[in-house]
C-alpha cells in the first residue's frame, strides 16, 4: 500500500502536447478514476505511471521511490488491460503464476498463491483450463487475479470493463470494488464512462487537453464543477450566460438569476451551470430562480422524462423529471422552470 | 449450385494431380517411351542409383533448401519483429521495398544477380546460389511472419512486462510461442521457394555445381528418361512428408487459441 505521486509531468509527441504540467497525488488505499474524452491524455498518464512511457519532464513517485527512470518491469505494478491480455498458450494457473515466477516464487509456494488469488476472484477450480475456455467476465477475473497475486504497490486499470456487456460490467464493478476495499490497494482507473467513474471511485480526476481540470470526491465534482468542461463532460448541464449585477446575474433576456456561488465584480461576464435534474416544472413553489420556456421535444426514457425547451429569446434548456404521472406535458406547451440558487454554479468557461 | 461447385472442385483436383500421378506411375513402367501396357519395374530407380550427377544435384537442392530455410526464416523473423513492434525511420519504405521482389519476374532478378555477382566478384556456385535463394525467400518469410504478428496483440507483451518480464523475456515467453506456427509456415515456404527455384539457380550454377531443377532441365535437353520421374517422385514424397508434419503440428487455419 503506497502513495503514488506525479509531479509536473509533461509529455509531447511531435508537436502535440499530450500532457501539460500534471501534478497530483493518489493517496494510499484510494480508488481514483481518470476521466476524460479520448485524446485528453488519461491513458498516457496511466502508462507513464505504469512505466510504459517515459515523461519528457517531471517525476513519478511510488511510495518513497522515484521511479521515473525505472522501466515497467522494475516497478512492481499490477495492470489490467481492456482486452484482458491473458496469455492464450498458458493455462489459467500458468497465467496467474507468471508474475510469481518472475519473482522467483515457484512450485508449491506459487501454487498456493495462485489458488488463493483464484479464490479471491471466485474462480477456484479453473486453474487447469485455457483462457479460451472462459467467458469474457471470467477472463477479466483471471486478469485481476494475475495482477493482484504479485502484491503490487499500485493497481492500474486501463478501461478494463469496457469490453464487457452491461450486466456483466455491473457485476464486475461490484467485484472490483470489493477486492479493492479488502486489499486496500491504491488503484488508478482510466475510463471514459462517467457513470462507472462515479460508481467505483472515491476520487475523480477530470482531464481535458492534457491537463487535470478538477479533482475531488465524485459528489463534489458532480455537484460543484469548477469549469464549463467539467460541468458538461460529467453529466449534463444547462449554461446560462450573463453579466454580474448587484450580487446576481442578469441574462441577455433580462431575467435575473441568483446563485450561491461567489461571483466576480459587477459588470463581469459569467457562465452559470444548472443540472437538468435540479430544475423542476413550476408548481408555484418558492424557488428563487424561474424561467419561462416552450417544450420543443419530450424524450421518454422510462423512469426519467427529458424535456428539451426553448426560452422566448431562443436559449435552449434541458430538464429531467421523474416519470411520476406519465407524459402529461407535450410539445408546444409553455411552462415555468424553477430551481434553487444552491444549484446554480458559476463556472470558468 | 452446390453440384457445380463439386464438379469444379473435381476438375481442379483432376488437372492438378493427374499429371503428377501419371509421372509417378511412369517411373515404375518398364518402357522408356512411356508405352502401354504398363509393366511394373524398378529399372529406373536402379538407373537413378547409378546416375551420380542427378543424385548429387538432388542432394545439393535439399542442402541449399535447408540452409536457405534456416537463414531466411531467422533473418525474416527478426525483420518482421522490427516491422511489427518498433517504429523507426524509413519503416514504411522498408515495408514497401519488401514486396516488389515477390512480383518481379525471376528471370529479371536472376539476370540482375548474375550481373551483380559477376561484377562484384562473388561469382557463381554454391555460395552464390545460397545468397540468391536467401534473398529471394526473405520477403516471403517477412510476409508470413508479419501476418502472424497481426493476430498477436501487442498488449500481451505489455502484460508480461507489467508482471516483471524484460522485453526480451516477454518476446521469448509470450510472443514466440504464439508466433511459432507462422514461423514454421514461413520456414516451409522458404524451403519450397528454394527447392522450386529454377531460373536463378540456372544462372548461378556452375558446371560442377547445380541443383536438381537445373540438372533435370539439362537432362531433358539431352533426352528424357524415366529416371527423372523416379527422382521427382522421391522429391515429391519428401516435400509431402514435410508438409504433413507441418500440418500435424501447426494446425494451419486454427487460430482459436489466439485472439
Amino acid at each position: 500500500m503506497t502513495n503514488v505521486k506525479v509531479d509536473t509531468v509533461a509529455k509531447t509527441y511531435g508537436s502535440t502536447k499530450v500532457l501539460t504540467d500534471i501534478s497530483t497525488e493518489f493517496v494510499e488505499g484510494s480508488f481514483t478514476s481518470l476521466l476524460g474524452p479520448s485524446g485528453s491524455g488519461k491513458t498516457t498518464l496511466l502508462r507513464i505511471i505504469a512505466g510504459f512511457i517515459k515523461p519528457d519532464e517531471g517525476v513519478v513517485m511510488i511510495g518513497n521511490n522515484d521511479v521515473t527512470n525505472i522501466p515497467v518491469w522494475g516497478r512492481n505494478i499490477g495492470m489490467m488491460f481492456q482486452s484482458y491480455a491473458l496469455f492464450p498458450h498458458m493455462t489459467i494457473a500458468q497465467n496467474v503464476a507468471f508474475g510469481l515466477e518472475r519473482r522467483g516464487i515457484k512450485g508449491a509456494a506459487a501454487r498456493k498463491e495462485v489458488d488463493r488469488a483464484l479464490e479471491m476472484v471466485r474462480l477456484p477450480g479453473f486453474a487447469d483450463r485455457m483462457p479460451k475456455q472462459l467467458s469474457g467476465g471470467q477472463q477479466q477475473r483471471v486478469a485481476l487475479a494475475r495482477a493482484m497475486v504479485i502484491k503490487p504497490s499500485v493497481l492500474l486499470l486501463d478501461e478494463p470493463l469496457s469490453a464487457l456487456d452491461r450486466r456483466l460490467r455491473q457485476e464486475m464493478q461490484v467485484e472490483l470494488l470489493r477486492i479493492q476495499r479488502e486489499s486496500g490497494l491504491t488503484t488508478i482507473f482510466v475510463t471514459h464512462d462517467q457513470e462507472e467513474a462515479l460508481t467505483l471511485a472515491d476520487t475523480v480526476a477530470i482531464l481535458d487537453k492534457g491537463r487535470i481540470v478538477q479533482t475531488g470526491k465524485p459528489a463534489t465534482v458532480y455537484e460543484r464543477p469548477t469549469t464549463r468542461f467539467a460541468a458538461e463532460f460529467l453529466g449534463d448541464s444547462n449554461f446560462l450566460e450573463g453579466k454580474v449585477e448587484g450580487g446576481a446575474v442578469r441574462l441577455a433576456s433580462g431575467t435575473v438569476v441568483r446563485t450561491a456561488s461567489t461571483l466576480p465584480a459587477n459588470g463581469s461576464d459569467v457562465t452559470l451551470a444548472v443540472r437538468p435534474e435540479k430544475m423542476t416544472i413550476s408548481s408555484g413553489g418558492s424557488h428563487a430562480n424561474r424561467l419561462e420556456a416552450r417544450i420543443t421535444t419530450v424524450i421518454y426514457a422510462g423512469p426519467v422524462l427529458s424535456y428539451l425547451l426553448e426560452t422566448p429569446d431562443g436559449m435552449a434548456v434541458k430538464l429531467f423529471a421523474q416519470n411520476k404521472d406519465g407524459v402529461v406535458l407535450k410539445q408546444g406547451d409553455t411552462i415555468s422552470l424553477d430551481w434553487s440558487p444552491e444549484h446554480t454554479i458559476a463556472v470558468a468557461s | 449450385m452446390k453440384q457445380i461447385g463439386h464438379i469444379y472442385l473435381l476438375v481442379v483436383l483432376f488437372f492438378l494431380y493427374t499429371p503428377i500421378i501419371v509421372m509417378m506411375a511412369m517411373g515404375f513402367n518398364e518402357s522408356q517411351l512411356y508405352e502401354l501396357p504398363f509393366t511394373f519395374s524398378f529399372r529406373w530407380y536402379d538407373a537413378l542409383l547409378g546416375n551420380k550427377q542427378l543424385l548429387t544435384a538432388g542432394m545439393n537442392s535439399i542442402i541449399i533448401a535447408v540452409i536457405t530455410s534456416v537463414l531466411a526464416t531467422s533473418l525474416g523473423t527478426l525483420a518482421a519483429t522490427a516491422l511489427a513492434r518498433r517504429t523507426f525511420r524509413g519503416k514504411s519504405l522498408l515495408q514497401l521495398l519488401l514486396l516488389p521482389p515477390i512480383a518481379i519476374p525471376w528471370l529479371i532478378t536472376g539476370t540482375a544477380m548474375l550481373v551483380f555477382f559477376y561484377w562484384s566478384g562473388i561469382g557463381r556456385g554454391m555460395h552464390a546460389l545460397l545468397i540468391g535463394h536467401v534473398a529471394l525467400a526473405i520477403p516471403y518469410v517477412v510476409l508470413v511472419v508479419g501476418t502472424g504478428f497481426k493476430t498477436i496483440r501487442a498488449d500481451l507483451e505489455e502484460a508480461a512486462m507489467s508482471l516483471g518480464s524484460t522485453p526480451i523475456h516477454a518476446f521469448f515467453s509470450v510472443t514466440l510461442p504464439l508466433l511459432y506456427p507462422s514461423i514454421l509456415g514461413a520456414a516451409l515456404f522458404a524451403f519450397a521457394v528454394s527447392l522450386d527455384q529454377f531460373v536463378i539457380s540456372y544462372f548461378l550454377a556452375t558446371p560442377g555445381y547445380s541443383t536438381l531443377p537445373v540438372q533435370i532441365y539439362s537432362a531433358i535437353r539431352k533426352g528424357f528418361t524415366p529416371e527423372i520421374n523416379a527422382i521427382s517422385t522421391l522429391l515429391l514424397l519428401g516435400s509431402m512428408t514435410v508438409i504433413l508434419i507441418f500440418a500435424r503440428f501447426a494446425k494451419p487455419g486454427d487460430t482459436s487459441d489466439k485472439r
